[in-house]
């Protein structure tokens, strides 16, 4: 009897395996097939993209197509602009959008159920309904820098990072995991006379670690895969990011070969990122059912 | 000393009026990740800028395939540069929609340009180009004389008769996976670009271009039907593939799939090396003429510039035969004059592409010159593609006939 048991358990588990095994090559095969094309000359890249070769490091292996994608763009000064403008994003919009959740959920004040319909309503608009309006408003803005003021934002990096700060789903995120946070610990801490910010920094952050994480992988994605905005707003090669990037490489004949060194160099970021934030993302996954 | 000083100051106060006398232009190219490209538009700026003191020419490059909308958000936020370049169907749109003014630039000095590099609009020159781009029919002799084949000249080119008969005859040997690679997997432009032409010498149009103010008849009409029925039946009668991976575009003709290929002189090189018996062969007559498509990317200048003549100075200064045989040998395209071509490797007499100087001089047909243009190329590649996939010929044509007319109606007829 126990020797069915523990057959039918063994079962279980291969299939189990089996079945797990397939989604994973699923998902991983595009990225191995991206990873190997990038070390192929473009003839046998081509040749080899109806077999099972194409994912294998296999003929004419080199980082050549890794240089010419280097001299046909400035692919670091992309993948930086890239960096810099997702990574100050993520954090200004973590620190502003908890703030608002927290205000949402933890303070009383008039109007809040209101205001937080009307954000939560900016949900259902997408950005390419705003964004000439937005390119219009941003071209006569004024900035106060090192030189004095100057008037319009177009090529620069704070015309790529202010208008993403704030977003509804952000905001929305951090409501819902506040939501269940437990309110007699935020109770006592205003007993024990506690401000709102020392509530915010020493008793909501830290329990928040989920939240955060999923929010920031979130807007990462967002922001490091922006392409219509930037479009927009830099005529600069200086301050375009990788997505804008990209197009450098479809020429009248693709290189499809530099296309594929490209892509493994911009996923890189992304998948560290990815990789740092893991454990809390699944953690956010598990306790709030909270989807990317 | 003191006369040292008074001369050194004196050099330093010239020096310093020369530089601010220099007025700084801004030029958008669409040439960003072509190296080539980007090395000769370098060497004209540069050129430009050391030849005169008044002007200095500052370049900002951006990808082909994003540079079009790039200018259109640039319009929208007011911040469009002095000299920009612009696809020549495109430009009527710029020019309507008020991104664009006259050139200045003295009109007997491109007399002797092909017509296609000439953009002009509502009678006035608002783009010039340094090039002409054109499309052939590709094969090899060994395939003419192997399918016992008359070779076409512009003179005598196929008719349809011919060119279908040769299209059985490649079907019938076998030899290939089709007869015919009209391009399927280049959408986009080279839909009305390279297809447009056909349904031209069948006697159609996209639009009527004796008003501009409908395709009622031309793109509808008894020609444009005969067209239609022939478009499809290259992919129903197995001659053609429509729907076609980009591989094999890029190097389905060089493989032996086909024995004809519809392709641009930018790809015949690659072909020449492929296969040195390569010919480009003009384009079939269908009952109204041969024809291929004209006009690339041209210069222009920007509506909002408030230095026009300092934009149509460069703008001449690019026009130079030299330029014209550097972008040509760096990138493969047809010069825009006869003496240019002549200062070039493929293009000269003799020259292994000598021939598309001919088609392009003899057969080329510029797309409709309006405005509505954007729109309409839209809806032709649509009802093309349609087409090709099995959709009824007449209702497909007459529902881009209605598309095209609503937007005519919808833009106050685009100024015409």
């Amino acid at each position: 009897m126990s020797m069915i048991a523990a057959d039918n358990r063994g079962l279980r588990l291969v299939t189990r395996y089996a079945v797990l095994i397939l989604i994973a090559i699923i998902f991983i095969f595009p990225l191995v097939f991206m990873l190997m094309s990038s070390l192929k000359p473009d003839q046998q890249l081509l040749q080899d993209s109806g077999n099972l070769r194409a994912f294998l490091p296999v003929g004419d292996i080199s980082l050549q197509n890794y240089t010419d994608a280097f001299q046909r763009a400035p692919v670091a000064t992309f993948v930086f602009n890239s960096v810099l403008v997702t990574g100050v994003t993520v954090a200004l919009s973590l620190l502003l959008c908890s703030a608002a959740g927290f205000a949402f959920v933890f303070v009383r004040w008039k109007g809040r159920d209101t205001l937080l319909a009307l954000l939560l309503a900016t949900l259902i608009l997408p950005f390419e309904t705003i964004a000439i309006p937005l390119l219009m408003m941003v071209a006569h803005l004024p900035w106060v820098g090192f030189d004095g003021v100057s008037w319009g934002w177009l090529n620069s990096y704070r015309v790529q990072i202010i208008p993403f700060i704030a977003d509804g789903l952000t905001v929305f995120l951090f409501v819902q995991y506040f939501k269940d946070l437990p309110g007699e610990l935020i109770e006592a801490a205003r007993v024990e006379g506690a401000s709102w910010w020392q509530i915010y920094r020493k008793i909501v952050m830290p329990l928040s670690g989920p939240i955060f994480a999923t929010a920031a992988i979130l807007k990462f994605l967002v922001m490091y895969n922006q392409y219509l905005w930037p479009l927009m707003v830099t005529q600069e090669e200086g301050y375009r990011p990788v997505m804008v990037g990209l197009q450098y490489f479809f020429q009248l004949n693709v290189a499809w070969g530099e296309v594929m060194a490209y892509l493994s160099m911009i996923t890189v970021p992304v998948l560290a990122f990815y990789l740092y934030l893991q454990k809390a993302f699944i953690a956010s996954i598990a306790s709030t059912g909270v989807k990317g | 000393m003191k006369m040292f000083t008074f001369a050194a100051s004196a050099a330093i106060l010239a020096w310093g009026s020369a530089a601010q006398a220099q007025q700084t232009l801004s030029m958008w190219y669409h040439g960003a990740g072509n190296e080539v490209e980007s090395k000769i538009i370098n060497q004209i700026i540069a050129d430009f800028n050391a030849s005169q003191a008044d002007w200095k020419v500052e370049l900002q490059s951006f990808p082909q395939a994003a540079y079009n909308d790039s200018v259109v958000a640039g319009a929208l936020a007011g911040n469009l540069p002095d000299i920009l370049d612009v696809d020549g169907p495109v430009m009527p749109n710029w020019a309507w929609a008020g991104y664009m003014q006259p050139l200045q630039i003295d009109e007997a000095k491109i007399e002797a340009f092909l017509p296609g590099p000439k953009g002009y609009w509502d009678g006035k020159l608002y783009s010039i180009g340094l090039w002409d781009a054109a499309v052939a029919l590709v094969t090899r002799q060994a395939y003419l004389d192997e399918l016992g084949l008359r070779t076409p000249t512009l003179e005598q080119p196929w008719t349809k008769d011919e060119f279908m008969a040769a299209l059985d005859a490649a079907k019938a040997s076998g030899k290939f996976e089709y007869a015919f690679d009209p391009g399927m997997a280049w959408t986009g432009e080279w839909y009305p670009y390279a297809f447009s032409p056909f349904l031209q010498s069948f006697g159609g149009d996209i639009v009527d271009r004796t008003t501009y103010k409908t395709a009622e008849g031309a793109l509808n009409g008894e020609a444009a039907m005969a067209f239609g029925e022939w478009w499809q039946g290259l992919f129903k009668n197995g001659y053609a593939a429509a729907t076609q991976d980009p591989a094999d575009r890029d190097g389905g003709f060089a493989a032996g799939k086909y024995a004809f290929s519809w392709n641009g002189n930018w790809a015949a090189l690659n072909t020449l090396k492929a296969f040195p018996d390569t010919v480009f062969l003009p384009a079939p007559d269908f009952g109204n003429g041969p024809k291929i498509g004209a006009a690339s990317w041209q210069f222009g200048i920007s509506a909002s510039s408030k230095h026009p003549e300092g934009a149509s100075a460069f703008i001449e200064f690019a026009l130079q035969d030299k330029y014209l045989a550097d972008f040509s040998n760096g990138i493969g395209l047809i010069p825009a004059t006869k003496t240019a071509a002549a200062m070039t490797e493929n293009y000269k007499d003799g020259g292994p592409m000598a021939v598309f100087f001919g088609l392009t001089e003899g057969q080329a047909l510029v797309r409709p010159v309006t405005p509505g243009y954007v729109v309409q190329a839209k809806v032709f590649e649509k009802a093309l593609a349609d087409i090709a996939n099995g959709a009824d010929v007449a209702a497909t044509l007459d529902a881009a006939v209605d598309e095209i007319n609503a937007d005519i109606e919808k833009n106050g007829g685009y100024g015409h």
